[in-house]
């Protein structure tokens, strides 16, 4: 009885190791090949060959005369850029209302070896906190239009 | 006004809630119940001055004292009443005045049943010691780093009011509460755990008496966190529910550990086995709850709820090595009484089961606590900013989850003790054949997606396994006492409610698994410029046509709105409104998505971007199949508990033992 149950237990042991060692192997390979770096233009480009596709995000601002968009494609077109350094992205879909030349932004994507960074991902970098709205780019000219249209 | 009060209720509570838990410390160490009994009174006494201090805040925020220095972060002449009395918990400051609200009641709960029964009053006593302890800690917080009572000079006319995004929906009155019902309530559970700890109590009482204790803000947490999973579908725009956002991590994880803790202790109650094990659990639920207050209230991961500040870290920080050093020390000391009286009969039990159970829990937890912290460790070591995608996560947990959904199945279809191998086969036999047409129906229909088909095929199994825990019992019944179907059906159901509440639970897991792996799986999304009266966009069977965009101004806020008429198969579904809102302090709008819950799928609009004149909108259009079902089987869930703690009638004289013996006789009868 008591020899039955040692090996009873012991298969058990076995049963939970396995188990244990399966789910580390797995841990270990997925955060490893999920990992996004976070890079700032002028870090991405100094990887050289080594950002080639890879996962990354990069932070900047959408530099000026740089925004192309193509409705037809809804793809858009620029140039994100920390003041010394920057870097094409090409991203598919609307951009959200909020962008702009001069807004911080932040992709997601895969720096291509053609030089372009292909974002699927494209954020508004903003704080947590509150900010008021920045001069001479009040939110309400979005829309003032509007407010004439509905009201008439 | 509003501002001193607070202020001097806080720190008389404090005081009081001090010489309360050195009362019950004392008191029970030396067996003094007048002591214990002035601890209680302490408690009762805390709970009023917290009270006081709420109340003050609630006062000064709906007169718009901007004096007080909370109310000048989150308050706003322009915000409606509701948002306004809500926003009590919408930074910081505030929603750590709800957490000590919610302990204080906590405590006092705890402390009216202090002295009830004789065997249980030391346990009790130091248990009321130890909450009256976690009371100490977060009245200091809220004395000291996170004071929201301060004083603001000059007094400026009006305020920013509550961040957008969390005045955008009705249902922030609801979800953090229910959240915070459930987080702060794990304290209870821990202070009993310790309460035995340090009484020696570790028999049967005490399991009882953890397992009511977790089953509460275990079912409130459950409920938290399937109404954030709402909350974040309807107002967050991107059409999912689900983002391993290290606040959602922060709830999710104690749930896990609860869940486990759940299911062992009653492998304790029964075996007396896995003690440590248990008491483990209890411990590192709360000291998660600790630590996922910590990354997300402390800034040092970025994340939609972060409230980022100074000291309030370091303080979690700190209580967080306490409560482990104090937790572990207590442990290895009693390790004596924590011996397993029982031991392992058969590898084919329902012991078995739990064990498997309690491994997977926890490998689940770890999965997520290690994605949640690597961006922070990363950081400490290496000076890498990175972040861990989502696809991480989900490789990790869906087969853990997968193998949780089967062992949901098979662990209520085993035995304790000692599995009949043959009695067991044959009960597998017909759910396995159902799945299996299950299995083949969805291939038929198209489903590719290996680990949705997985899910649903192993769902259906373990419901069935499930359904014959019911049939099997109320069969049996039927034909004893020669009963209809419902009859026996309800009074197997009601004789013990412990075990068919915990059935009921599961379906809801299996209802909210089948939920999360069709949508997850099938969620499919396009965009369209579209023109004002201009033809209608096709979908799927849907179809959508934009008739206005217009704008509207609200008294906090400017909104934008678009008209759109959807369209099912020709026939129309709704006018629906997605906007974008603007609100005064905030650089960017919020968008509102409108969301058509149908019973088979949700369709879900979101105004992208829109032509200044009005002529033209661009809308996303996400279509989830399914998603309602993981809401509903959340409140399954909460259902089952509600159903395993209803009170029974007290038909019978009650003994100590009185609540487990009808129900082993039941479960003994069900056996056989």
């Amino acid at each position: 009885m008591a020899k039955g149950l040692k090996g009873k237990s012991a298969g058990l042991l076995l049963g939970a190791a396995v188990v244990l060692v399966a789910l580390g192997y797995l841990i270990w390979g997925g955060i490893g090949s999920n990992l996004v770096y976070f890079y700032t233009p002028t870090e991405l480009l100094a990887k050289g060959a080594a950002a080639y596709d890879k996962s990354a995000r990069v932070g900047g601002m959408v530099e000026a005369g740089t925004v192309v968009w193509n409705a037809d494609a809804r793809e858009l077109r620029f140039g994100i850029t920390d003041g010394d350094t920057t870097v094409s992205v090409v991203s598919v879909g609307t951009p959200p209302q909020m962008f702009n030349e001069g807004q911080g932004v932040v992709v997601e994507g895969v720096y291509t070896p053609e030089h372009l960074f292909r974002s699927n991902k494209l954020m508004i970098k903003h704080s947590n906190e509150y900010r008021a709205p920045d001069p001479g780019k009040h939110p309400a000219e979005y829309y003032r239009e509007l407010f004439k249209k509905s009201a008439s | 006004m509003s501002g001193p009060l607070g202020n001097l209720a806080t720190i008389v509570a404090l005081v009081i809630a001090a010489l309360g838990a050195a009362a019950a410390f004392t008191g029970a160490a030396t067996r003094r119940p007048a002591l214990v009994a002035s601890a209680r009174n302490a408690a009762f006494a805390t709970l009023a001055l917290v009270i006081v201090a709420f109340l003050s805040m609630e006062y000064a925020l709906i007169t718009h004292d901007f004096s007080v220095k909370y109310v000048a972060q989150v308050g706003s002449r322009a915000t409606p009443l509701f948002y306004t009395i809500i926003s009590a918990w919408s930074a910081l400051e505030g929603s750590i005045l709800l957490w000590a609200l919610i302990l204080a009641t906590y405590t006092a709960i705890v402390a009216w049943r202090t002295g009830r029964q004789p065997e249980t009053e030391l346990m009790d006593s130091y248990a009321l010691g130890a909450m009256l302890t976690s009371n100490i800690f977060f009245l200091l917080l809220i004395a000291g780093p996170a004071n929201p009572f301060g004083t603001v000079s000059p007094v400026l006319a009006d305020g920013p009011g509550p961040n957008p995004l969390l005045q955008n929906h009705a249902f922030m009155g609801v979800h953090p509460p229910l959240l915070y019902i459930g987080y702060v309530g794990m304290s209870v559970p821990f202070a009993f755990a310790i309460g035995g700890l340090l009484s020696g109590n570790l028999g049967r009482d005490w399991s009882r008496t953890l397992r009511r204790w977790t089953l509460v803000p275990w079912a409130f947490l459950t409920l938290g966190i399937t109404a954030g999973a709402w909350w974040s579908y309807e107002v967050l725009g991107w059409g999912g529910f689900w983002a391993w956002d290290p606040v959602e991590n922060a709830s999710f994880m104690p749930w896990l550990t609860a869940t486990a803790f759940v299911h062992s202790v009653m492998v304790q109650e029964r075996r007396e086995m896995l003690k440590t094990w248990t008491v483990s659990l209890i411990i590192a639920t709360f000291l998660l709850t600790i630590l996922g207050t910590f990354l997300t209230r402390s800034g040092v991961i970025a994340s939609v709820h972060a409230f980022s500040e100074g000291l309030v870290g370091p303080f979690f920080l700190g209580y967080l090595g306490l409560v482990l050093l104090l937790s572990l020390v207590l442990i290895a000391w009693k390790s004596e009484h924590l011996r397993a009286a029982g031991s392992l009969d058969s590898v084919v039990s329902r012991e078995t089961a739990f064990l498997f159970n309690n491994l997977l829990f926890v490998a689940f937890t770890f999965v997520v606590l290690l994605g949640t912290m690597f961006p922070l460790l990363a950081d400490a070591i290496r000076g890498a900013k990175v972040t861990v995608g989502g696809p991480y996560f989900n490789q990790m947990t869906v087969p853990i989850g997968v193998a949780l959904v089967f062992l949901a199945g098979i662990g209520p279809a085993l035995p304790w003790r000692r599995g009949d191998g043959g009695a067991f086969s044959r009960k597998l036999v017909w759910p396995a054949g159902v799945a299996a047409l299950v299995g083949v129906m969805l291939m038929v229909a198209g489903v590719r997606h290996f680990w949705a088909w997985l899910t649903v095929v192993t769902a259906v199994f373990a419901g069935g396994l499930v359904i014959g825990e019911f049939t099997g019992p109320a069969g049996a019944r039927r034909r004893s006492h020669r009963e209809s179907w419902p009859a026996a059906l309800w009074s197997v159901m009601t004789g013990n409610r412990r075990r068919y509440g915990g059935y009921i639970a599961h379906y809801g897991v299996l209802v909210a698994a089948i939920g999360i792996a069709i949508s997850s799986a099938y969620k499919h999304e396009g965009e369209w410029n579209l023109t004002k009266g201009g033809p209608p966009q096709q979908y799927g069977a849907y179809s959508l046509q934009l008739d206005s965009v217009w704008a509207v101004k609200e008294r906090q806020r400017d909104g934008v709105i678009a008209s759109v008429q959807a369209f099912k198969n020709g026939r129309l579904i709704e006018r629906m409104e997605p906007r974008l809102n603007y609100y005064p302090m905030s650089n960017e709008p919020i968008a509102t998505p409108s969301v058509h819950e149908g019973a088979s799928e949700d369709l879900y609009l979101v105004l992208v971007a829109y032509e200044q004149d009005g002529s033209r909108a661009t809308v996303k259009a996400i279509v989830s199949p399914m998603v309602g079902w993981i809401w509903w089987g959340g409140i399954m869930i909460a259902l089952g508990v509600i159903w395993g703690l209803w009170p029974k009638r007290r038909t019978a004289p009650e003994s100590g033992d009185a609540a487990a013996g009808p129900a082993r006789e039941l479960a003994g009868s069900a056996r056989s």
